[in-house]
């Protein structure tokens, strides 16, 4: 039975349904390649949001633009938390301290820290020692590692990686490397979580795990959540609301049933002349 | 051995000597740096407070290379500019020693900031060039200003209004004596604050950026104040092996501090170990105790056999080149792995299946 949290793990104040995430417009373009050409949708408190789509169409460049990593040239990302804040004019560790946390489609870990270290570079912005009183490790500096710990075993519980916890991160098998990285955003608290092919390459058994850990997180935590995810069997399963990409146009937008019918999307997966899906 | 060990608060687990044998450890190589200047001569405590200076040296460039990644040729500079501050403030405005050490701290924690600043840009080895440049634009400022090529002669140190040489207990004193607890305090200083740091938000930063300085900025690091912030405290911490170095010979002078220092220490740290403290003190221990070890053998053929002393000189670059070379093949993680993988050995002994 896991333990109940002793912290909250969703730090957005919003309730449910309301508007968190405002993607207007967005226009990319590297040299002379087009990433992304007019994409705008919306992204709801507590709902799973999908992005889909034929490889490069442009779906890790929309969630980088949404991190800091890229910067649009034309259109606005703006997120709500009771104030509104415009991401595009943001750098990384400033939309980090905005509750918004990701992970990578490649395992981006630090390979050489214990699962804990990585978890608890996942709290940097939570933390408050510096240099000084960090080098002493004495009195708030020493408290606080110590219940930022706490924090972090309910996360390892939640993520059933006990036994895990004090090996360093690069000798993981990639299954549990993916969940390393899962908790590593979760220990940010986010108010949104950016999750990019979270079971890619993954066994059918993981993809159930890590399915259920996502649900977990939606559901009894109220997180909100965008992911990319190429296996449609989990993306129909799980997500509220899926968004469909095609060479950097958005073509689909609606519940899972709705996409499923949409005629410009079937024709992006399934080529011209197919009918059904 | 931790068979046995279970630890039943986070303080205890997260404590930093986790079982009674790591603690006896450290009881037991306390209690040799604590006795041994009082069997040592004169000679084994010179080598001791050069492991000393040595050790410091590596522990602040290792926090800058070995846990942040920036790799840095500039530690003879950043040397120069801790020894240059502390010996002229000493020599030329009669400042009391103890207090020039800390000022030259600073002042080479400031310039090492100021020449980390390309490192926002600069990654790998076009940072190891930019680097490279602010040793040589140190150099050339210290041969160009006043001070010129001739060495600056720092006051002997005094304890009291009495100068270390003629402060004795018993038969216990000189320079040596009483240089070697300042050296070494200062080197349980610099120990204790980087094992804590390495524990605690600033340090983890700062091993994030090495691993993946991408993720690290996702997760709310900013890369440039951090970067910074690195170059700071290493060249903090290396601006006290300079000033260490220069109140302690007794005389400054460019030529200790050239190129050829940046790459001793870099030697230092990748046989003792990147990314580890206690690898920078093994790697310190190697390179200062292999030299002598050879020099001796020199000096012992030199009645022997003249013939093979004329060569020992430079047998003992060779050798020593040699040693370098095989510890990049064979341990490329240092000193600091091989004792490592001993303990891992003997961890669940006797039950290690």
């Amino acid at each position: 039975m896991p333990r109940g949290f002793s912290h909250v793990l969703n730090s957005s104040p919003l309730q449910p349904g309301d508007l968190q995430l405002d993607i207007d417009n967005i226009y990319l373009a590297f040299g002379g390649v087009q990433a992304l050409s007019g994409v705008g949708f919306q992204v709801r408190q507590s709902e799973i949001t999908a992005i889909i789509g034929p490889n490069g169409a442009g779906k890790t460049s929309l969630l980088n633009c949404v991190s800091g990593l890229y910067h649009p040239q034309r259109g606005e990302i703006r997120f709500h938390n009771g104030r509104t804040h415009t991401l595009t004019n943001l750098r990384p560790y400033n939309i980090a301290r905005l509750g918004i946390a990701r992970s990578f489609q490649n395992i981006e870990l630090f390979k050489h820290m214990t699962v804990l270290d990585n978890l608890m570079l996942g709290r940097h912005i939570h933390l408050k020692s510096n240099i000084f009183s960090g080098g002493l490790y004495w009195g708030r500096a020493q408290r606080e590692e110590v219940e930022n710990r706490q924090f972090l075993e309910d996360i390892i519980d939640l993520l059933e990686i006990e036994s895990i916890r004090k090996q360093a991160v690069g000798t993981l098998s990639y299954g549990l490397q993916k969940r390393v990285e899962l908790g590593r955003a979760l220990a940010l608290q986010p108010s949104l979580l950016i999750l990019d092919e979270p079971m890619a390459g993954m066994n059918s058994e993981e993809k159930e795990d890590m399915a259920r850990f996502i649900l977990d997180v939606n559901e009894e935590h109220g997180v909100t959540i965008i992911i990319i995810e190429h296996d449609m069997g989990v993306v129909m399963d799980i997500s509220d609301h899926i968004v469909v990409l095609d060479f950097g146009v958005k073509i689909g937008d609606g519940t899972p049933d709705e996409v499923q019918r949409n005629p410009a999307v079937i024709k992006a997966y399934l080529g011209e002349d197919q009918g059904v899906i | 051995m931790e068979s046995g060990i279970f630890h039943t608060t986070y303080e205890s687990d997260m404590a930093l000597r986790r079982t009674p044998l790591m603690r006896w450890r450290i009881y037991l190589i306390v209690a040799v740096i604590v006795i041994l200047p009082f069997f040592g001569n004169s000679y084994t405590l010179t080598l001791a407070n050069q492991i000393g200076i040595v050790a410091i040296g590596a522990i602040g460039l290792n926090i800058l290379t070995g846990f942040t990644g920036q790799i840095s040729l500039g530690q003879g500079g950043f040397m120069a500019i801790g020894a240059y501050t502390s010996g002229v403030l000493a020599a030329s405005l009669g400042v009391p020693w103890w207090l020039t050490i800390p000022i030259a701290c600073v002042a080479t924690a400031v310039v090492g900031t100021l020449f980390g600043i390309p490192s926002l840009r600069l990654k790998g080895l076009y940072l190891a060039i930019a680097t490279l440049a602010a040793q040589q634009i140190i150099q050339w400022a210290i041969v160009r200003s006043p001070l010129g090529v001739d060495a600056v002669v720092v006051p002997p140190v005094t304890i009291f209004g009495t100068s270390l040489n003629k402060l004795r207990i018993g038969p216990f004193g000189g320079s040596d004596f009483w240089f070697y607890w300042i050296i070494y305090l200062f080197m349980f200083l610099t120990i204790l604050f980087a094992v804590n740091l390495f524990r605690t938000k600033v340090g983890r930063a700062f091993i994030a950026i090495r691993d993946q300085d991408i993720a690290a900025e996702v997760m709310g690091v900013n890369l440039f104040r951090y970067k910074l912030l690195s170059f700071a405290t290493s060249s903090f911490i290396v601006g006290l092996a300079g000033a260490l170095l220069g109140q302690y010979r007794g005389i400054v002078n460019y030529e200790r501090f050239t190129i050829e220092t940046s790459i001793f220490y870099l030697a230092v740290i990748i046989i003792g170990g990147l990314g580890s403290v206690s690898g920078s003190v093994y790697g310190a221990v190697f390179m200062v105790i292999i030299p002598a070890i050879l020099s001796n053998l020199g000096q012992a053929f030199s009645s022997s056999a003249p013939a093979i002393a004329r060569l020992v000189p430079f047998a003992q670059q060779a050798v020593f080149g040699l040693t370098i070379i095989l510890f990049l093949v064979l341990e490329p993680e240092g000193l600091a792995k091989i004792w490592r993988d001993i303990k891992d050995y003997f961890r669940l002994w006797p039950f290690s299946y």
